[in-house]
């Protein structure tokens, strides 16, 4: 790495601007690494098809003298290449969205157990069996009591479902902390015996279908807040960003601190206020498919209308994982809680001889992992309509790759709620590509166990730089 | 204990550990040691490593409970189960170790386990930073870190953050575990000045230490422990140097003090 010490002058001066750019913008490098991981795995996935369809004719005219030179010429041009692909349209990014939601969900709660220099291994293992009660709840027992459809048929679930999972995890937690026993080995146990459990539950049955407003929850065409509910979602989110950087700028001058420059201001609300609209433009853009018109329209006893454009916009769950991913991070960020739950991950001596009580605060990260897990089974058990006794399998190795991949340090007390939900994008975005694309599962496998390990290898990379 | 009579006072002891005894496994780590303090002075406290003085403090921080043995303060029966107990009586601690929570910034090390918060029940980070300045700025002018982790700051920043945050909380009794050992001769002044101040406002302190020379400047009286047992306490200006070692390695009082 000699190349580093010759850097031409100018380059260095344009890492200066760069840098006084972030500085300026206090943002943080590391999510700017990870946009552009995320970015370039979208792109890749998008032309991909279109770069193999001009591998193919290439070697049909080299080595079978297939096609014309001219042919294939033309199949390089970018706009066939990008037309070709099918990752980056609204519906693809949709589903994507959708499908990310039950790992993020969970992947915020793994940020508190790996910050406070735990492992969770259970809560696929909790997804399962919280989703197997809640199954049962909704279908066979609940109707008989309130009737077949009652309103409250889904929250009484959805209740039960998270407090289960709370129950479950604080039970874990109270294994780990006051009766000492690592974690690993507490959720390695929990990981079989809640998996057991949820066969056992409904003797290895499928429930399906769940109740009708439940199914809402996991997201479908229905499960959404559509155009208009998307943009009321927008404006909150926008204002919120706008009010926070005004907050956050009247607090300075109050302390007299250092402020922003304001044109950094600015822009930190134009890049805010920009992604919340062009994700509401995204998901208004993704229509309702003809059978589901169909549907629609024939339940209410009409022809479909000619031309008529019904946009999906914000599924619920993705809803209910950004509510989630809001929360935690002020949890983490702005209450007495989350403080002490990185002081514990950076030293819980420390942490304890501070006045902390370090085995409560473990028994209830876990019982907040735990009823996250059942957050989780509910948002997947809708979007399947149906609870089977392997629903989350293999979910705790995508949480924490998600976490991980999102920074959290496995050594503690270093983690960001944000990173895990990019982290779940991430691992989500390279599975939908790998199938859209036709990787069969033996591949997907194999590319994203490579990515974790890289992306951890990468982490230490930066971190040393850093430091 | 005999060694009291000669440093006979007549208000009450901030402090009065009595009869302590603590052990790890049949291991004697304390074993019938009592020793107390005045407001206003500092008690140097003795002895080899593992000579048990660290372990016969931490019962007073909380952080250990005795097996046996009774803690006053102010003349007054304490039950400290916990460091949360011995903050709630004014007793604050550097530890050796200063006990700080590395990935944290300055400001929360600080105000670690007792943070301002906002109306709605919030932290108030820029509350506590605007805090943290003002203290550091008497305590220590050069800081200037306040917005990274302390795990990137220099020992003697540490310690100040550590220092800090022992003195900003109204404490009565101060225990101060080695607080020179990581420190440069510049920061070890320090140190002694902040000592000396804290002294004048009526604070009582346990200083721990290996530097005898140190003690014999800093400290009133000097109680010396070998072997989780009791050698003595003694006024420094009575003793030399030379007789506290010897306290220290042969666990004999000095011959015109025994008698």
């Amino acid at each position: 790495m000699t190349d580093t010490k010759t850097t031409p002058p100018a380059l260095q001066d344009e890492g200066g601007l760069f840098s006084r750019f972030l500085r300026a913008t206090e943002i943080d490098t590391r999510l700017l690494g990870m946009f552009g991981a995320l970015l370039l795995i979208w792109v890749g996935f998008h032309i991909f098809p279109g770069l193999r369809t001009f591998v193919y004719a290439l070697s049909g005219v080299v080595f079978q003298g297939q096609g014309t030179w001219a042919d294939t010429g033309a199949l390089l041009n970018p706009l066939t290449i990008w037309d070709g692909g099918v990752f980056l349209t609204p519906r693809n990014l949709w589903n994507l969205s959708v499908q990310t939601s039950s790992i993020g969900i969970m992947a915020t709660g793994m940020v508190l157990v790996i910050i406070t220099r735990n492992i969770d291994l259970s809560v696929g293992a909790i997804v399962g069996v919280t989703a197997m009660i809640m199954g049962l709840t909704q279908v066979e027992w609940l109707p008989p009591l309130l009737g077949l459809g009652n309103p409250f048929i889904w929250i009484i679930t959805g209740i039960i479902g998270i407090t289960l999972g709370a129950c479950i995890g604080a039970f874990h937690g109270w294994l780990i902390a006051y009766r000492g026993i690592p974690s690993f080995i507490v959720t390695l146990g929990g990981l079989l015996i809640w998996r057991g459990a949820a066969f056992l539950s409904a003797s290895g049955r499928t429930i399906s279908p769940v109740d009708t407003t439940f199914q809402l929850l996991g997201g479908g065409p229905y499960g959404t807040v559509g155009e208009v509910g998307s943009w009321i979602v927008g404006a909150i989110a926008c204002a919120a960003i706008l009010w926070m950087l005004y907050a956050s700028r009247q607090s300075r001058k109050n302390y007299g601190f250092p402020l922003r420059p304001i044109w950094a201001e600015i822009f930190m609300a134009a890049v805010g206020c920009g992604l919340v609209l062009g994700a509401v433009l995204l998901v208004n853009a993704y229509p309702w498919p003809k059978g589901i018109l169909e549907q629609y329209f024939g339940r209410l006893g009409q022809p479909v209308p000619e031309g008529v454009f019904i946009s999906h916009g914000f599924a619920i769950p993705v809803l209910i994982m950004l509510s989630v991913a809001i929360g935690m991070t002020l949890l983490m960020t702005r209450t007495r809680f989350g403080r002490y739950v990185f002081a514990i991950g950076g030293n819980p001596e420390a942490a304890a001889l501070s006045g902390i009580d370090v085995k409560w605060m473990t028994l209830r990260i876990f019982a907040l992992m735990g009823a996250l897990a059942g957050l989780s089974g509910i948002v997947a058990s809708a979007r399947l309509n149906s609870a089977t006794n392997a629903l989350g399998m293999l979910d705790e190795l995508y949480v924490i790759a998600a976490a991980v991949i999102g920074g959290t340090s496995l050594a503690g007390g270093i983690g960001t709620i944000y990173g895990a939900i990019l982290g779940a994008l991430v691992m989500q975005s390279l599975q939908t590509g790998m199938v859209l694309i036709g990787f069969d599962s033996a591949v997907q496998q194999i590319v994203v166990g490579g990515v974790l390990v890289f992306a951890v290898y990468l982490d230490n990379l930066y971190r040393k730089k850093a430091k | 204990m005999m060694g009291q009579d000669m440093t006979q006072r007549t208000d009450a002891p901030l402090v009065e550990l009595r009869d302590i005894h603590i052990s790890f496994g049949g291991i004697k780590a304390v074993d019938g040691v009592s020793v107390d303090l005045y407001p206003g002075e500092v008690m140097g406290l003795l002895g080899h490593n593992g000579a048990g003085k660290s372990t016969l403090i931490k019962c007073l921080s909380g952080a250990y409970q005795a097996d046996q043995g009774e803690i006053y303060i102010n003349g007054e029966r304490a039950t400290i189960r916990n460091p949360r107990d011995a903050r709630a009586y004014n007793i604050e601690t550097i530890y050796q170790t200063l006990a700080l929570a590395d990935n944290l910034d300055a400001a929360s090390n600080l105000f670690l386990g007792r943070e301002l918060t906002t109306k709605s029940g919030m932290l108030d980070d820029a509350g506590m930073e605007a805090e943290t300045r003002k203290i550091m700025k008497t305590l220590n002018p050069n800081f200037k870190k306040f917005k990274v982790p302390v795990s990137a700051l220099s020992g003697g920043q540490r310690q100040s953050v550590a220092i800090a945050r022992a003195v900003h909380f109204n404490a009565k009794i101060l225990i101060m575990d080695e607080p020179t050992a990581a420190l440069g001769p510049q920061e070890t002044q320090m140190v002694a000045d902040l000592i000396g101040e804290l002294k004048k406002q009526g604070l009582g302190i346990f200083l721990i230490d290996h530097d005898i020379h140190a003690v014999k400047q800093l400290c009133d009286r000097a109680s010396v422990m070998k072997n989780g047992q009791l050698v003595g306490t003694v006024k420094v200006d009575d003793v030399s140097e030379d007789d506290l070692l010897g306290m220290i390695i042969l666990g004999k009082k000095p011959a015109h003090l025994a008698a």
